[in-house]
């Protein structure tokens, strides 16, 4: 009897701490204070004086917390018990959280500075009207190379990278969707097709491609680029401004036959508390002024034209990073895929790493 | 009544660990096999296993890590059996056994990234060939330099069991083997050897078995030219939300670990008959 009593009471003891921790654990994540704001966003996403700024100018105290992938923010937001009032999603993430019931439309009554947004990327497939979502930055996928080795103007397209010279030389990053969809933009292919046929042929013009391939690495691609430790690499704009500041050797190219165009956007998901503060931060990173400097310190393409205008002339006339009309139109935004689809992506491209 | 109550302490301070080990251990492996079960839809199904079996992907992966795990304990097995034996006639073993503990205290991500310094091109390693004239070479992203760091990181946990072994092993039989006009290698090979095996076979499945699943070097030092079955299972998590097929292979993986455990264990016993 007191052998059982005993077990019972330590189950019990163990259970209340369970339960006491998970409360801790949830209540840490996202303060539930009054005059707050919980942003959650990418790893050094937004210029921290701006934070200060805001602060000074509305009284709101801003906790930043991070994640490094659009699908680690969606698991924990969809677990819930967490009090994220504003996120960053890019633009497929924004239509599963759409189509998840994740997002809370935004009041439009209370936005201000909405036509600062460049209208070409306004309205756009992900987000029709914008219910959800008000542009953050945006950019592109594309080649890096380093003019150490290689002559400056002569990679401009996707099918350069095939090339014999470049054996061994190339990087490339390790996301599925990315390397698909480049073998895909110089096949003249959709970025989004579902043909498995069509992905089977990527694939196999992947597999030219690996003698070439030196390494296939995730965000270690900067380091090795700054290092001059590979002579091209195909990434994302983000990051390419981050390894040109650093290594001026390097340079950016936009393959003008297409590519992918990616935007994080700004959204309210359901876990939203403080609504006051988000509408205030909203119209705060609206304004031209705070929308360049943090355009600036981040090194991404702003969307909003009227901060575009106030950067320093190299920056807004970079073609590397502000590309002319004849790209952007070629340039094509990622679809939200159903998780089948997503999969044979995968598979295919989960081969082409296989083979070598 | 006394033996009674005592019994039932030693039950209650037996509760945590079982908490423990029901909690973290049984359940998360319940779980795991449960989530093998359903398709990507959220449907049961056996078609993950289906699909692991009959696609040539899957299989040639299982290939390939059980290859690379096999070289990387190879080159580890190499390497640690002579270090366990000269420490055991050195001195002072255990402020050496310290010494070879002390990079265990350091995170992995850490050394891998040490290790990216001193193999890229202008690396420590690639100054140095440059130096004797051979002049730089690709070291990183190569099978080489990833068995290379993978045995790196693996030598404290073969050198251990093996130094163990050696160190409890009385030293007469040497001496008597040695009398008996035994060569220096029949006495090895014989003597030695034979009598130290549970050190090696208890450095083996510390070795062996965490190989199997490396992914993190996969990338960093391999390039993802090496691909196992942990990348595999990281990108259906991750990725793809593929959960039921990235359980699938967690499934088959512990499958393999309790089958690699089984076959050193089942080989203890016959050599032991075998000695009698």
């Amino acid at each position: 009897m007191k052998k059982l009593f005993s077990i019972i009471l330590g189950l019990l003891v163990v259970c209340g701490l369970l339960a006491f921790g998970a409360q801790k654990l949830q209540t840490s994540s996202g303060s539930t204070g009054k005059k707050v704001l919980n942003l959650y966003t990418w790893g050094d996403y937004i210029d921290p004086s701006l934070l200060t700024k805001f602060q000074k100018e509305t009284g709101y105290h801003v906790n930043v917390e991070t994640f490094d992938s659009n699908e680690a923010m969606y698991t924990k937001i969809k677990q819930g018990g967490t009090s994220y009032d504003l996120t960053v999603p890019s633009d497929y993430m924004i239509e599963k959280m759409k189509k998840a019931n994740l997002l809370l439309p935004l009041d439009k009554s209370k936005l201000t500075g909405m036509s600062n947004y460049d209208s070409r990327f306004m309205n756009l497939d992900f987000d029709r009207h914008n219910r959800y979502s008000v542009p953050y930055f945006w950019g592109t996928l594309g080649i890096i190379y380093n003019d150490k080795y290689v002559k400056p103007g002569s990679i401009n397209h996707w099918n350069d990278l095939w090339q014999t010279k470049y054996r061994n030389k190339i990087m490339l990053i390790d996301s599925a969707r990315d390397v698909m969809g480049f073998a895909l933009a110089s096949m003249n292919q959709s970025l989004n097709t579902t043909d498995p046929a069509t992905l089977l042929a990527a694939r196999n013009k992947l597999n030219k491609l690996s003698p070439n391939v030196k390494a296939v690495v995730a965000d270690e691609i900067k380091m090795y680029m700054i290092q001059n430790e590979a002579a091209v690499a195909v990434d994302w704009s983000g990051e390419a401004s981050e390894m040109l500041a650093s290594n001026s050797h390097l340079h950016y190219v936009v393959p003008s036959e297409g590519s992918n165009l990616w935007f994080d956007n700004l959204v309210i998901p359901k876990t939203a508390k403080h609504f006051k503060a988000i509408y205030a931060f909203l119209n705060f990173m609206s304004e031209p002024k705070n929308a360049a400097q943090n355009a600036e310190y981040i090194g991404y393409a702003t969307p909003n034209k009227a901060a575009k205008a106030l950067l320093p002339k190299a920056i807004r006339t970079d073609k590397q990073f502000y590309p002319d009309d004849n790209t952007i139109k070629h340039l094509q935004i990622y679809q939200d895929l159903s998780p089948a689809k997503v999969g044979l992506y995968n598979d295919r491209y989960l081969e082409f790493k296989m083979h070598h | 009544m006394q033996q009674k109550q005592r019994l039932s302490r030693s039950t209650a301070y037996f509760i945590p660990y079982m908490l423990w080990i029901v909690l973290f251990v049984i359940a998360p492996v319940l779980l795991l096999i449960y989530q093998s079960f359903f398709s990507i839809n959220g449907q049961f199904t056996f078609a993950n296993y289906q699909t692991y079996f009959s696609s040539s992907t899957y299989l040639m992966m299982t290939l390939n890590s059980v290859w690379y795990a096999f070289l990387i304990t190879l080159a580890t097995l190499l390497i640690s059996y002579p270090t366990a034996y000269l420490l055991n006639e050195t001195k002072h073993p255990q402020l050496w056994l310290l010494l070879i503990i002390m990079p265990t205290w350091i995170n992995l991500l850490l050394k891998a990234y040490a290790f990216i310094g001193i193999f890229s091109q202008a690396g420590i390693a690639n100054q140095f060939l440059s130096f004797i004239g051979i002049g730089p070479k690709q070291i990183l992203f190569t099978n080489f330099s990833f068995i290379f760091v993978a045995a790196y990181i693996q030598i404290p946990f073969m050198v251990l069991p093996i130094y163990n072994s050696i160190s409890e092993l009385n030293t007469s039989y040497v001496n008597a083997s040695r009398d008996l006009g035994a060569t220096n290698w029949q006495t090895f090979s014989r003597v030695l050897f034979p009598l130290t095996l549970p050190g090696v076979r208890a450095g083996i499945q510390a070795v062996f078995i965490p190989s199997l699943s490396l992914f993190m070097l996969t990338r960093l030092i391999g390039g993802n030219k090496v691909i196992t079955l942990g990348t595999a299972i990281e990108e259906h998590f991750l990725t793809t939300m593929n959960w039921g097929m990235g359980s699938t292979i967690g499934v088959v993986l512990i499958i393999a670990m309790v089958i690699i455990m089984w076959l050193t264990n089942g080989g203890k016993r016959r050599t032991r008959r075998g000695l009698k």
